[in-house]
Protein backbone atom coordinates (compact mmCIF):
# COMPACT_ATOMS: atom_id res chain seq x y z
CA UNK A 1 0.00 0.00 0.00
CA UNK A 2 1.49 2.92 -0.91
CA UNK A 3 0.91 6.58 1.23
CA UNK A 4 2.98 9.71 0.49
CA UNK A 5 5.99 10.23 1.99
CA UNK A 6 5.20 13.57 3.89
CA UNK A 7 1.84 12.07 5.34
CA UNK A 8 3.60 9.12 6.31
CA UNK A 9 6.21 11.78 8.61
CA UNK A 10 3.14 13.63 9.60
CA UNK A 11 1.18 10.61 10.63
CA UNK A 12 4.57 9.60 12.92
CA UNK A 13 4.93 12.61 14.11
CA UNK A 14 1.80 13.23 15.81
CA UNK A 15 2.26 9.73 17.17
CA UNK A 16 5.34 10.13 19.32
CA UNK A 17 4.18 13.41 19.84
CA UNK A 18 0.84 12.02 22.09
CA UNK A 19 2.67 9.35 23.15
CA UNK A 20 5.40 11.63 24.72
CA UNK A 21 2.50 13.97 26.59
CA UNK A 22 0.73 10.57 27.24
CA UNK A 23 4.21 9.51 29.29
CA UNK A 24 5.92 12.49 30.61
CA UNK A 25 3.25 12.68 33.72
CA UNK A 26 4.58 9.65 34.56
CA UNK A 27 8.17 10.79 34.18
CA UNK A 28 7.50 14.07 36.11
CA UNK A 29 5.80 12.64 39.36
CA UNK A 30 9.29 10.20 39.33
CA UNK A 31 11.64 12.74 39.06
CA UNK A 32 9.97 14.82 41.42
CA UNK A 33 9.35 11.68 43.44
CA UNK A 34 13.22 11.53 43.72
CA UNK A 35 14.09 15.12 45.35
CA UNK A 36 14.26 16.43 49.28
CA UNK A 37 10.98 15.59 51.08
CA UNK A 38 9.11 18.81 51.69
CA UNK A 39 10.76 20.61 48.80
CA UNK A 40 8.94 21.97 46.13
CA UNK A 41 11.02 21.07 42.97
CA UNK A 42 10.91 21.73 39.33
CA UNK A 43 8.37 19.77 36.68
CA UNK A 44 11.20 17.62 34.85
CA UNK A 45 14.27 18.56 36.51
CA UNK A 46 16.47 15.46 37.64
CA UNK A 47 17.60 16.04 41.15
CA UNK A 48 21.25 16.61 41.97
CA UNK A 49 21.00 13.81 45.09
CA UNK A 50 18.61 11.60 44.13
CA UNK A 51 16.21 10.12 47.53
CA UNK A 52 15.27 6.64 46.73
CA UNK A 53 14.68 6.72 50.30
CA UNK A 54 11.71 8.81 49.76
CA UNK A 55 10.22 5.30 48.63
CA UNK A 56 10.82 3.99 51.79
CA UNK A 57 9.60 6.38 53.73
CA UNK A 58 5.96 6.93 51.31
CA UNK A 59 5.87 2.88 52.18
CA UNK A 60 6.35 3.20 55.53
CA UNK A 61 4.23 6.64 56.60
CA UNK A 62 1.16 5.10 54.04
CA UNK A 63 1.13 2.07 55.91
CA UNK A 64 1.75 -0.03 52.69
CA UNK A 65 2.11 -3.25 54.06
CA UNK A 66 -1.13 -3.27 55.63
CA UNK A 67 -3.02 -1.78 52.44
CA UNK A 68 -0.91 -4.37 49.93
CA UNK A 69 -2.73 -6.86 52.12
CA UNK A 70 -6.49 -4.99 52.78
CA UNK A 71 -6.31 -4.58 48.91
CA UNK A 72 -5.07 -8.03 48.26
CA UNK A 73 -8.05 -9.62 50.77
CA UNK A 74 -10.45 -7.31 48.86
CA UNK A 75 -9.37 -8.34 45.68
CA UNK A 76 -9.41 -12.04 46.49
CA UNK A 77 -12.94 -11.85 47.96
CA UNK A 78 -15.14 -10.12 45.54
CA UNK A 79 -13.26 -11.76 41.73
CA UNK A 80 -13.49 -15.69 42.39
CA UNK A 81 -17.54 -14.88 44.01
CA UNK A 82 -18.22 -12.60 41.33
CA UNK A 83 -16.65 -14.88 38.34
CA UNK A 84 -18.65 -17.49 39.73
CA UNK A 85 -22.04 -16.07 40.02
CA UNK A 86 -21.91 -14.07 36.55
CA UNK A 87 -21.13 -17.37 34.66
CA UNK A 88 -23.75 -19.34 36.50
CA UNK A 89 -26.25 -16.28 35.53
CA UNK A 90 -24.87 -15.98 31.93
CA UNK A 91 -24.83 -19.78 31.40
CA UNK A 92 -28.63 -20.05 32.43
CA UNK A 93 -29.22 -16.73 30.24
CA UNK A 94 -27.19 -17.17 27.20
CA UNK A 95 -27.32 -20.77 26.54
CA UNK A 96 -30.11 -22.40 28.73
CA UNK A 97 -32.16 -19.83 27.60
CA UNK A 98 -34.71 -20.16 31.00
CA UNK A 99 -37.85 -18.51 30.74
CA UNK A 100 -37.99 -14.56 31.23
CA UNK A 101 -34.20 -14.34 30.39
CA UNK A 102 -34.79 -11.73 28.22
CA UNK A 103 -36.52 -9.63 31.06
CA UNK A 104 -33.64 -10.84 33.28
CA UNK A 105 -30.99 -9.55 30.54
CA UNK A 106 -32.61 -6.59 30.51
CA UNK A 107 -32.46 -6.53 34.34
CA UNK A 108 -29.01 -6.54 34.40
CA UNK A 109 -28.11 -4.50 31.27
CA UNK A 110 -30.15 -1.51 32.84
CA UNK A 111 -27.36 -1.38 35.24
CA UNK A 112 -24.04 -0.91 33.08
CA UNK A 113 -25.96 2.94 32.74
CA UNK A 114 -25.79 3.32 36.54
CA UNK A 115 -23.16 6.04 38.08
CA UNK A 116 -21.95 4.71 41.78
CA UNK A 117 -22.48 7.85 42.93
CA UNK A 118 -26.73 7.28 42.01
CA UNK A 119 -26.89 4.58 44.96
CA UNK A 120 -23.97 5.33 47.36
CA UNK A 121 -25.72 7.62 49.79
CA UNK A 122 -28.74 4.52 50.57
CA UNK A 123 -25.72 2.17 50.49
CA UNK A 124 -24.37 3.98 53.49
CA UNK A 125 -27.12 3.75 55.60
CA UNK A 126 -28.09 0.14 54.29
CA UNK A 127 -24.70 -1.21 56.00
CA UNK A 128 -24.68 1.04 58.27
CA UNK A 129 -28.25 -0.86 59.32
CA UNK A 130 -25.86 -3.97 58.59
CA UNK A 131 -23.70 -3.65 60.99
CA UNK A 132 -21.04 -4.15 57.95
CA UNK A 133 -19.93 0.04 57.85
CA UNK A 134 -16.27 0.40 58.32
CA UNK A 135 -15.67 -3.32 57.71
CA UNK A 136 -14.22 -4.59 54.28
CA UNK A 137 -16.89 -6.25 53.72
CA UNK A 138 -18.50 -3.29 53.27
CA UNK A 139 -16.47 -2.90 49.85
CA UNK A 140 -16.65 -6.51 48.97
CA UNK A 141 -20.30 -6.97 48.88
CA UNK A 142 -21.52 -3.98 46.75
CA UNK A 143 -18.47 -4.40 44.20
CA UNK A 144 -19.89 -7.92 43.46
CA UNK A 145 -23.07 -6.89 42.83
CA UNK A 146 -22.37 -3.66 41.20
CA UNK A 147 -20.02 -5.84 38.71
CA UNK A 148 -22.85 -8.31 38.04
CA UNK A 149 -24.04 -6.03 35.21
CA UNK A 150 -20.81 -6.15 33.06
CA UNK A 151 -20.07 -9.42 33.69
CA UNK A 152 -23.22 -10.77 33.13
CA UNK A 153 -23.45 -9.44 29.96
CA UNK A 154 -19.95 -9.94 28.83
CA UNK A 155 -20.35 -13.89 29.84
CA UNK A 156 -23.61 -14.18 28.47
CA UNK A 157 -22.33 -12.82 24.61
CA UNK A 158 -19.47 -16.00 24.71
CA UNK A 159 -22.00 -18.43 25.73
CA UNK A 160 -25.03 -16.96 23.03
CA UNK A 161 -22.41 -17.60 20.28
CA UNK A 162 -21.31 -21.18 21.38
CA UNK A 163 -22.75 -23.29 18.77
CA UNK A 164 -25.86 -25.25 20.36
CA UNK A 165 -24.90 -29.01 18.95
CA UNK A 166 -22.16 -29.15 21.65
CA UNK A 167 -24.63 -28.75 24.19
CA UNK A 168 -27.26 -30.79 22.46
CA UNK A 169 -24.23 -33.77 21.78
CA UNK A 170 -23.81 -33.38 25.52
CA UNK A 171 -27.80 -33.83 26.24
CA UNK A 172 -27.94 -37.24 24.25
CA UNK A 173 -25.09 -38.43 26.28
CA UNK A 174 -27.28 -38.20 29.26
CA UNK A 175 -25.91 -35.19 30.95
CA UNK A 176 -27.77 -33.24 33.34
CA UNK A 177 -27.67 -29.17 33.55
CA UNK A 178 -24.72 -29.62 36.22
CA UNK A 179 -22.70 -31.49 33.85
CA UNK A 180 -23.57 -29.42 31.43
CA UNK A 181 -22.30 -26.40 32.67
CA UNK A 182 -19.20 -27.60 35.26
CA UNK A 183 -17.85 -30.54 32.46
CA UNK A 184 -18.53 -29.12 29.45
CA UNK A 185 -19.12 -25.15 29.16
CA UNK A 186 -17.15 -23.91 31.94
CA UNK A 187 -13.65 -25.59 30.71
CA UNK A 188 -14.43 -23.81 27.30
CA UNK A 189 -15.18 -20.47 28.75
CA UNK A 190 -11.71 -19.73 29.93
CA UNK A 191 -10.73 -17.09 27.86
CA UNK A 192 -13.66 -14.98 28.80
CA UNK A 193 -13.97 -15.82 32.44
CA UNK A 194 -9.60 -15.30 32.68
CA UNK A 195 -10.22 -11.92 31.20
CA UNK A 196 -13.23 -10.73 33.37
CA UNK A 197 -10.90 -11.63 36.19
CA UNK A 198 -7.77 -9.79 35.39
CA UNK A 199 -10.40 -6.74 34.32
CA UNK A 200 -12.00 -6.78 37.97
CA UNK A 201 -9.13 -7.24 40.03
CA UNK A 202 -7.75 -3.99 38.14
CA UNK A 203 -11.15 -2.41 38.91
CA UNK A 204 -11.70 -3.33 42.64
CA UNK A 205 -7.57 -2.39 43.27
CA UNK A 206 -8.79 1.22 41.80
CA UNK A 207 -12.11 1.43 43.55
CA UNK A 208 -12.21 4.48 44.89
CA UNK A 209 -15.71 6.01 45.97
CA UNK A 210 -16.89 3.08 47.93
CA UNK A 211 -13.83 3.02 49.73
CA UNK A 212 -14.16 6.63 50.73
CA UNK A 213 -17.52 6.79 51.93
CA UNK A 214 -18.07 2.97 53.02
CA UNK A 215 -14.95 2.90 55.00
CA UNK A 216 -13.29 4.99 57.64
CA UNK A 217 -10.14 3.28 58.42
CA UNK A 218 -7.89 3.81 55.19
CA UNK A 219 -5.95 0.44 56.45
CA UNK A 220 -9.02 -1.44 55.48
CA UNK A 221 -9.34 0.35 51.86
CA UNK A 222 -8.34 -0.64 48.63
CA UNK A 223 -5.61 0.57 46.96
CA UNK A 224 -7.34 3.65 45.63
CA UNK A 225 -8.80 4.41 48.12
CA UNK A 226 -6.29 4.28 50.51
CA UNK A 227 -4.02 7.30 48.06
CA UNK A 228 -6.95 9.82 48.58
CA UNK A 229 -6.53 9.66 52.63
CA UNK A 230 -2.91 9.80 51.73
CA UNK A 231 -3.40 12.45 48.93
CA UNK A 232 -5.18 14.23 52.18
CA UNK A 233 -2.48 13.87 54.99
CA UNK A 234 0.66 14.74 52.40
CA UNK A 235 -0.37 17.17 49.87
CA UNK A 236 1.97 19.89 50.91
CA UNK A 237 4.74 17.39 50.72
CA UNK A 238 4.41 16.64 46.53
CA UNK A 239 7.75 14.46 46.26
CA UNK A 240 6.17 12.34 49.27
CA UNK A 241 3.12 12.38 47.39
CA UNK A 242 4.51 11.79 44.35
CA UNK A 243 6.42 9.13 45.80
CA UNK A 244 3.31 7.49 47.19
CA UNK A 245 1.02 7.64 44.03
CA UNK A 246 4.12 5.92 42.22
CA UNK A 247 3.87 2.97 44.58
CA UNK A 248 -0.04 2.65 44.34
CA UNK A 249 -0.20 2.57 40.55
CA UNK A 250 3.35 0.52 40.17
CA UNK A 251 0.92 -2.87 40.29
CA UNK A 252 -1.50 -1.66 37.99
CA UNK A 253 0.99 -0.81 35.30
CA UNK A 254 2.59 -4.24 35.76
CA UNK A 255 -0.56 -6.35 36.01
CA UNK A 256 -1.26 -4.46 32.19
CA UNK A 257 2.41 -5.25 31.25
CA UNK A 258 1.76 -8.42 32.09
CA UNK A 259 -1.71 -8.63 30.61
CA UNK A 260 -2.17 -6.72 28.43
CA UNK A 261 -3.62 -8.50 26.12
CA UNK A 262 -6.38 -9.66 27.93
CA UNK A 263 -6.94 -6.60 29.14
CA UNK A 264 -7.54 -4.62 26.47
CA UNK A 265 -9.74 -7.45 24.40
CA UNK A 266 -12.08 -7.54 27.82
CA UNK A 267 -12.46 -4.33 27.87
CA UNK A 268 -13.09 -3.90 24.38
CA UNK A 269 -15.58 -7.02 23.49
CA UNK A 270 -16.99 -6.25 26.72
CA UNK A 271 -18.42 -2.51 24.82
CA UNK A 272 -18.76 -4.06 21.66
CA UNK A 273 -20.56 -7.61 21.76
CA UNK A 274 -24.14 -7.78 22.31
CA UNK B 1 -14.71 4.92 36.15
CA UNK B 2 -13.92 1.19 34.86
CA UNK B 3 -17.04 0.50 36.73
CA UNK B 4 -19.09 1.97 34.18
CA UNK B 5 -16.89 0.40 31.55
CA UNK B 6 -20.16 -0.24 29.96
CA UNK B 7 -21.49 -0.31 27.23
CA UNK B 8 -24.41 -0.79 24.27
CA UNK B 9 -27.15 -1.19 26.12
CA UNK B 10 -29.71 -3.24 23.64
CA UNK B 11 -30.76 -6.38 24.15
CA UNK B 12 -30.59 -7.58 20.59
CA UNK B 13 -32.49 -10.81 19.31
CA UNK B 14 -29.75 -13.26 17.96
CA UNK B 15 -30.06 -15.09 14.68
CA UNK B 16 -31.18 -17.70 16.18
CA UNK B 17 -34.73 -20.20 17.23
CA UNK B 18 -37.11 -18.80 19.69
CA UNK B 19 -35.96 -19.68 23.23
CA UNK B 20 -38.88 -21.91 24.15
CA UNK B 21 -37.79 -24.18 20.60
CA UNK B 22 -34.51 -24.06 21.12
CA UNK B 23 -34.49 -24.73 25.16
CA UNK B 24 -37.08 -27.93 23.70
CA UNK B 25 -33.95 -29.15 21.46
CA UNK B 26 -31.86 -29.35 23.78
CA UNK B 27 -34.06 -30.69 26.54
CA UNK B 28 -36.83 -33.37 26.06
CA UNK B 29 -40.28 -31.82 26.50
CA UNK B 30 -41.33 -33.33 29.47
CA UNK B 31 -38.37 -31.67 31.30
CA UNK B 32 -38.72 -28.41 30.36
CA UNK B 33 -40.31 -27.26 33.74
CA UNK B 34 -38.36 -28.95 36.14
CA UNK B 35 -34.79 -27.64 34.20
CA UNK B 36 -36.42 -24.17 34.18
CA UNK B 37 -36.34 -24.33 38.07
CA UNK B 38 -33.09 -25.68 38.21
CA UNK B 39 -31.85 -22.52 35.19
CA UNK B 40 -33.40 -20.09 37.63
CA UNK B 41 -31.15 -21.45 40.37
CA UNK B 42 -28.01 -20.61 38.21
CA UNK B 43 -29.11 -16.96 37.88
CA UNK B 44 -30.51 -16.85 42.02
CA UNK B 45 -27.28 -15.61 43.80
CA UNK B 46 -26.07 -13.03 41.11
CA UNK B 47 -29.85 -11.71 41.23
CA UNK B 48 -29.73 -11.86 45.07
CA UNK B 49 -26.89 -10.12 45.45
CA UNK B 50 -27.93 -7.19 42.47
CA UNK B 51 -30.63 -7.00 44.22
CA UNK B 52 -29.95 -6.40 47.22
CA UNK B 53 -26.71 -3.75 46.91
CA UNK B 54 -27.94 -2.01 43.39
CA UNK B 55 -31.55 -2.27 43.14
CA UNK B 56 -32.71 -1.97 46.48
CA UNK B 57 -30.18 0.81 47.02
CA UNK B 58 -31.47 2.59 43.86
CA UNK B 59 -35.22 2.30 45.42
CA UNK B 60 -34.24 3.82 48.65
CA UNK B 61 -32.40 6.77 46.37
CA UNK B 62 -35.86 7.41 45.02
CA UNK B 63 -37.77 7.43 48.47
CA UNK B 64 -35.22 9.51 50.38
CA UNK B 65 -35.59 11.76 48.03
CA UNK B 66 -39.16 12.56 48.62
CA UNK B 67 -38.24 13.04 52.07
CA UNK B 68 -36.46 15.62 54.08
CA UNK B 69 -33.82 13.87 56.17
CA UNK B 70 -30.78 14.54 58.52
CA UNK B 71 -29.83 10.72 58.17
CA UNK B 72 -30.41 10.48 62.46
CA UNK B 73 -33.88 11.72 63.03
CA UNK B 74 -37.17 11.38 62.02
CA UNK B 75 -37.77 11.68 57.98
CA UNK B 76 -40.67 14.42 57.15
CA UNK B 77 -42.63 13.54 53.76
CA UNK B 78 -41.68 16.90 51.28
CA UNK B 79 -43.36 15.55 48.22
CA UNK B 80 -41.08 16.63 44.99
CA UNK B 81 -39.69 19.46 47.04
CA UNK B 82 -36.27 18.24 46.82
CA UNK B 83 -36.36 18.48 43.21
CA UNK B 84 -37.55 21.94 43.04
CA UNK B 85 -34.60 22.88 45.09
CA UNK B 86 -32.74 21.38 42.73
CA UNK B 87 -34.03 22.80 39.69
CA UNK B 88 -33.85 26.68 41.81
CA UNK B 89 -30.68 26.47 43.32
CA UNK B 90 -28.19 27.69 40.24
CA UNK B 91 -24.99 25.99 42.59
CA UNK B 92 -26.78 22.78 42.55
CA UNK B 93 -28.29 23.21 38.73
CA UNK B 94 -24.70 24.19 38.14
CA UNK B 95 -23.18 20.54 38.66
CA UNK B 96 -25.54 19.40 35.90
CA UNK B 97 -24.20 21.90 33.17
CA UNK B 98 -20.64 21.87 34.79
CA UNK B 99 -21.27 17.62 33.52
CA UNK B 100 -22.23 18.55 30.08
CA UNK B 101 -19.38 20.89 29.92
CA UNK B 102 -17.31 18.19 30.96
CA UNK B 103 -18.94 15.68 28.20
CA UNK B 104 -17.25 17.99 25.93
CA UNK B 105 -14.20 17.13 27.28
CA UNK B 106 -14.23 13.45 28.34
CA UNK B 107 -16.50 12.03 25.64
CA UNK B 108 -16.21 14.51 22.28
CA UNK B 109 -12.66 14.94 21.99
CA UNK B 110 -11.21 11.44 22.83
CA UNK B 111 -13.66 10.31 20.38
CA UNK B 112 -12.60 12.25 17.56
CA UNK B 113 -9.05 12.68 18.52
CA UNK B 114 -9.18 8.76 18.69
CA UNK B 115 -11.01 8.43 15.42
CA UNK B 116 -8.12 10.96 13.79
CA UNK B 117 -5.41 8.65 15.79
CA UNK B 118 -6.77 5.10 15.11
CA UNK B 119 -6.76 6.04 11.45
CA UNK B 120 -3.31 7.52 11.12
CA UNK B 121 -1.66 4.11 13.03
CA UNK B 122 -3.95 2.39 10.70
CA UNK B 123 -2.81 3.74 7.48
CA UNK B 124 0.81 4.60 8.58
CA UNK B 125 2.15 2.80 11.35
CA UNK B 126 0.87 -0.86 10.80
CA UNK B 127 4.22 -2.34 12.46
CA UNK B 128 5.92 -1.92 15.68
CA UNK B 129 5.46 1.73 15.93
CA UNK B 130 1.81 1.27 16.20
CA UNK B 131 2.08 -1.73 18.90
CA UNK B 132 3.72 0.21 20.90
CA UNK B 133 1.50 3.63 20.41
CA UNK B 134 -1.67 1.31 21.32
CA UNK B 135 -0.13 0.56 24.59
CA UNK B 136 1.27 3.30 25.24
CA UNK B 137 -1.58 5.59 24.93
CA UNK B 138 -4.10 2.98 27.01
CA UNK B 139 -1.13 3.35 30.27
CA UNK B 140 -3.81 6.57 31.89
CA UNK B 141 -6.67 3.59 31.11
CA UNK B 142 -5.41 1.37 33.64
CA UNK B 143 -4.03 3.40 36.71
CA UNK B 144 -6.66 4.32 39.41
CA UNK B 145 -8.30 7.74 38.20
CA UNK B 146 -7.21 9.29 41.39
CA UNK B 147 -3.66 8.35 41.12
CA UNK B 148 -4.33 10.09 37.66
CA UNK B 149 -6.19 13.10 39.72
CA UNK B 150 -2.70 13.61 41.79
CA UNK B 151 -0.19 13.26 39.20
CA UNK B 152 -2.15 16.04 36.97
CA UNK B 153 -2.76 18.26 40.47
CA UNK B 154 0.89 18.58 40.43
CA UNK B 155 1.47 19.02 36.80
CA UNK B 156 -1.23 21.69 36.58
CA UNK B 157 -0.09 23.27 39.88
CA UNK B 158 1.92 26.51 40.01
CA UNK B 159 5.13 25.58 40.18
CA UNK B 160 3.88 21.99 38.15
CA UNK B 161 5.46 21.18 34.54
CA UNK B 162 2.80 22.53 32.07
CA UNK B 163 3.52 25.74 33.72
CA UNK B 164 7.48 25.46 33.36
CA UNK B 165 6.55 24.39 29.33
CA UNK B 166 5.00 27.70 29.04
CA UNK B 167 7.85 29.88 30.34
CA UNK B 168 10.20 28.00 28.36
CA UNK B 169 8.44 28.85 25.17
CA UNK B 170 7.78 32.28 26.21
CA UNK B 171 4.59 32.03 27.33
CA UNK B 172 4.63 33.79 30.74
CA UNK B 173 1.80 35.82 30.65
CA UNK B 174 -0.64 32.22 30.79
CA UNK B 175 0.90 30.50 33.92
CA UNK B 176 -1.54 30.70 36.54
CA UNK B 177 -2.44 27.60 39.04
CA UNK B 178 -4.99 26.02 36.65
CA UNK B 179 -6.92 24.26 39.28
CA UNK B 180 -7.44 26.86 41.51
CA UNK B 181 -8.93 29.17 38.72
CA UNK B 182 -12.29 29.93 38.37
CA UNK B 183 -12.16 29.93 34.58
CA UNK B 184 -9.68 27.49 33.63
CA UNK B 185 -10.08 24.83 36.50
CA UNK B 186 -12.99 23.28 34.33
CA UNK B 187 -11.04 22.46 31.30
CA UNK B 188 -7.92 21.36 33.32
CA UNK B 189 -10.22 18.89 35.16
CA UNK B 190 -11.28 18.30 30.98
CA UNK B 191 -7.58 17.98 30.09
CA UNK B 192 -7.29 15.05 32.33
CA UNK B 193 -10.20 13.15 31.23
CA UNK B 194 -8.97 13.27 27.84
CA UNK B 195 -5.12 11.96 28.73
CA UNK B 196 -7.28 9.18 30.78
CA UNK B 197 -9.73 7.91 27.83
CA UNK B 198 -7.84 8.80 24.67
CA UNK B 199 -6.37 5.11 24.56
CA UNK B 200 -9.39 3.40 25.65
CA UNK B 201 -11.07 5.37 22.47
CA UNK B 202 -8.25 5.19 20.22
CA UNK B 203 -7.90 1.03 21.00
CA UNK B 204 -11.22 0.33 20.55
CA UNK B 205 -11.72 2.10 17.21
CA UNK B 206 -8.66 0.66 15.90
CA UNK B 207 -10.15 -2.82 16.66
CA UNK B 208 -12.99 -1.32 14.44
CA UNK B 209 -10.91 -0.26 11.77
CA UNK B 210 -8.95 -3.87 11.34
CA UNK B 211 -12.86 -5.34 11.03
CA UNK B 212 -13.45 -3.45 7.81
CA UNK B 213 -12.90 -5.41 4.81
CA UNK B 214 -8.72 -3.93 3.33
CA UNK B 215 -10.15 -4.06 -0.03
CA UNK B 216 -12.05 -0.64 0.31
CA UNK B 217 -9.44 0.76 1.42
CA UNK B 218 -6.84 -0.84 -0.96
CA UNK B 219 -9.32 0.32 -3.81
CA UNK B 220 -9.60 3.97 -2.25
CA UNK B 221 -5.93 3.80 -2.50
CA UNK B 222 -5.67 2.87 -6.20
CA UNK B 223 -8.39 5.63 -6.66
CA UNK B 224 -5.39 7.99 -5.61
CA UNK B 225 -7.70 9.20 -2.19
CA UNK B 226 -5.74 10.78 0.59
CA UNK B 227 -5.78 10.15 3.85
CA UNK B 228 -8.67 12.87 4.66
CA UNK B 229 -10.97 11.39 1.81
CA UNK B 230 -10.50 7.62 3.54
CA UNK B 231 -11.48 9.17 6.91
CA UNK B 232 -14.52 10.53 5.99
CA UNK B 233 -15.75 8.33 3.15
CA UNK B 234 -15.01 5.18 4.85
CA UNK B 235 -13.46 4.85 8.59
CA UNK B 236 -16.10 7.53 10.31
CA UNK B 237 -19.47 5.73 8.28
CA UNK B 238 -18.05 2.08 8.44
CA UNK B 239 -17.61 2.62 12.49
CA UNK B 240 -20.72 3.92 13.68
CA UNK B 241 -21.46 1.62 16.20
CA UNK B 242 -18.00 1.64 17.52
CA UNK B 243 -18.12 5.46 17.50
CA UNK B 244 -21.30 4.68 19.65
CA UNK B 245 -20.03 2.59 22.18
CA UNK B 246 -17.01 4.96 22.70
CA UNK B 247 -19.40 8.05 23.02
CA UNK B 248 -21.46 5.72 25.27
CA UNK B 249 -19.14 4.87 27.58
CA UNK B 250 -17.23 8.53 27.90
CA UNK B 251 -20.31 10.26 27.89
CA UNK B 252 -21.04 7.82 31.20
CA UNK B 253 -17.86 8.58 32.09
CA UNK B 254 -17.93 12.11 32.61
CA UNK B 255 -21.85 12.61 33.79
CA UNK B 256 -20.85 9.99 36.59
CA UNK B 257 -17.23 11.64 37.01
CA UNK B 258 -16.18 11.34 40.74
CA UNK B 259 -12.33 10.39 41.27
CA UNK B 260 -10.57 12.93 39.47
CA UNK B 261 -12.85 15.91 40.39
CA UNK B 262 -12.72 14.87 44.45
CA UNK B 263 -8.86 14.58 44.60
CA UNK B 264 -7.88 17.61 41.64
CA UNK B 265 -10.29 20.07 42.62
CA UNK B 266 -12.76 18.85 45.36
CA UNK B 267 -15.38 20.52 43.40
CA UNK B 268 -13.81 24.18 43.56
CA UNK B 269 -12.73 26.64 43.45
CA UNK B 270 -16.26 28.25 44.17
CA UNK B 271 -18.74 25.53 42.49
CA UNK B 272 -16.69 26.17 39.23
CA UNK B 273 -16.03 22.21 38.96
CA UNK B 274 -18.71 21.05 41.15
CA UNK B 275 -20.49 17.75 39.42
CA UNK B 276 -23.38 16.00 40.12
CA UNK B 277 -21.24 12.94 42.06
CA UNK B 278 -18.99 15.28 44.04
CA UNK B 279 -22.38 17.39 45.14
CA UNK B 280 -23.88 13.88 46.15
CA UNK B 281 -21.61 13.30 48.70
CA UNK B 282 -20.92 17.09 50.26
CA UNK B 283 -24.75 17.36 50.37
CA UNK B 284 -25.53 13.85 51.77
CA UNK B 285 -21.73 13.20 54.47
CA UNK B 286 -20.92 16.39 54.90
CA UNK B 287 -23.94 18.72 55.57
CA UNK B 288 -26.73 15.64 56.38
CA UNK B 289 -28.95 16.81 53.76
CA UNK B 290 -29.89 12.98 52.75
CA UNK B 291 -33.26 13.95 50.71
CA UNK B 292 -32.12 16.78 48.77
CA UNK B 293 -28.79 14.57 47.77
CA UNK B 294 -30.91 11.73 46.85
CA UNK B 295 -33.02 13.92 44.88
CA UNK B 296 -30.25 14.92 42.87
CA UNK B 297 -28.68 11.22 42.26
CA UNK B 298 -32.07 10.13 40.93
CA UNK B 299 -31.98 13.20 38.36
CA UNK B 300 -28.06 12.53 37.38
CA UNK B 301 -29.43 8.31 37.32
CA UNK B 302 -32.39 9.76 34.64
CA UNK B 303 -30.04 12.00 33.05
CA UNK B 304 -27.96 9.49 31.97
CA UNK B 305 -30.73 7.31 30.26
CA UNK B 306 -31.76 10.60 28.71
CA UNK B 307 -28.37 11.13 27.20
CA UNK B 308 -27.24 7.53 26.45
CA UNK B 309 -30.48 5.73 25.01
CA UNK B 310 -30.67 8.31 22.01
CA UNK B 311 -26.80 7.72 21.18
CA UNK B 312 -27.62 3.97 21.53
CA UNK B 313 -30.07 4.48 19.08
CA UNK B 314 -28.02 6.78 16.30
CA UNK B 315 -24.96 4.54 16.30
CA UNK B 316 -27.57 1.22 15.65
CA UNK B 317 -29.15 2.67 12.85
CA UNK B 318 -28.59 1.49 9.13
CA UNK B 319 -27.38 3.78 6.99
Amino acid sequence: MKVARGELFAGRALLLGLMAITILPFISIFTTALHPAGTVPNGLEWPADAQWANFVEAFNVANMTALLGSSTFIVIAVVPVALVISTMAAFAIGLLRVPGSRLLLALFVFGLTLPFGGIIVPLYYLERAMGIYNTRLAIVLPLIALYMPFSVFWMRAHFVNMPSEISEAARVDGATIWDLFWRIHLPLARAPIASLGILMSVWTWNQFLLALVLVEDPTRRTMAGALGAFQGHYATDVPLLCAGTILILLPTLLIFVLFQRQIITALLQGSVKG
Amino acid sequence: MPSSSTTTSTVRSDNRPAASTLSRRIFPHRMVRREAIIGWLFVLPALLMYAAFVLLPLLLSIQYSFFRWDGIGPMSWVGLKNYATVMDDPDLLGTISNAFRLVMFFSFIPVTLGLVVASVIHRVATGRLGAVARTVLFLPQVIPLVAAGIIWGWLLALPGLINQILKAIGLDALTRAWLGDFDWALPAVGLIGVWVLLGFCTVLLLTGITKVDPALYESARIDGAGWLTEFVKITVPLLRQEIGVCLTVTTIAALAAFDIVYVSTAGGPGNSTAVPGIQIYILAFTEQRIGLASALAVMLMILVLAVILPIQRLSRETL
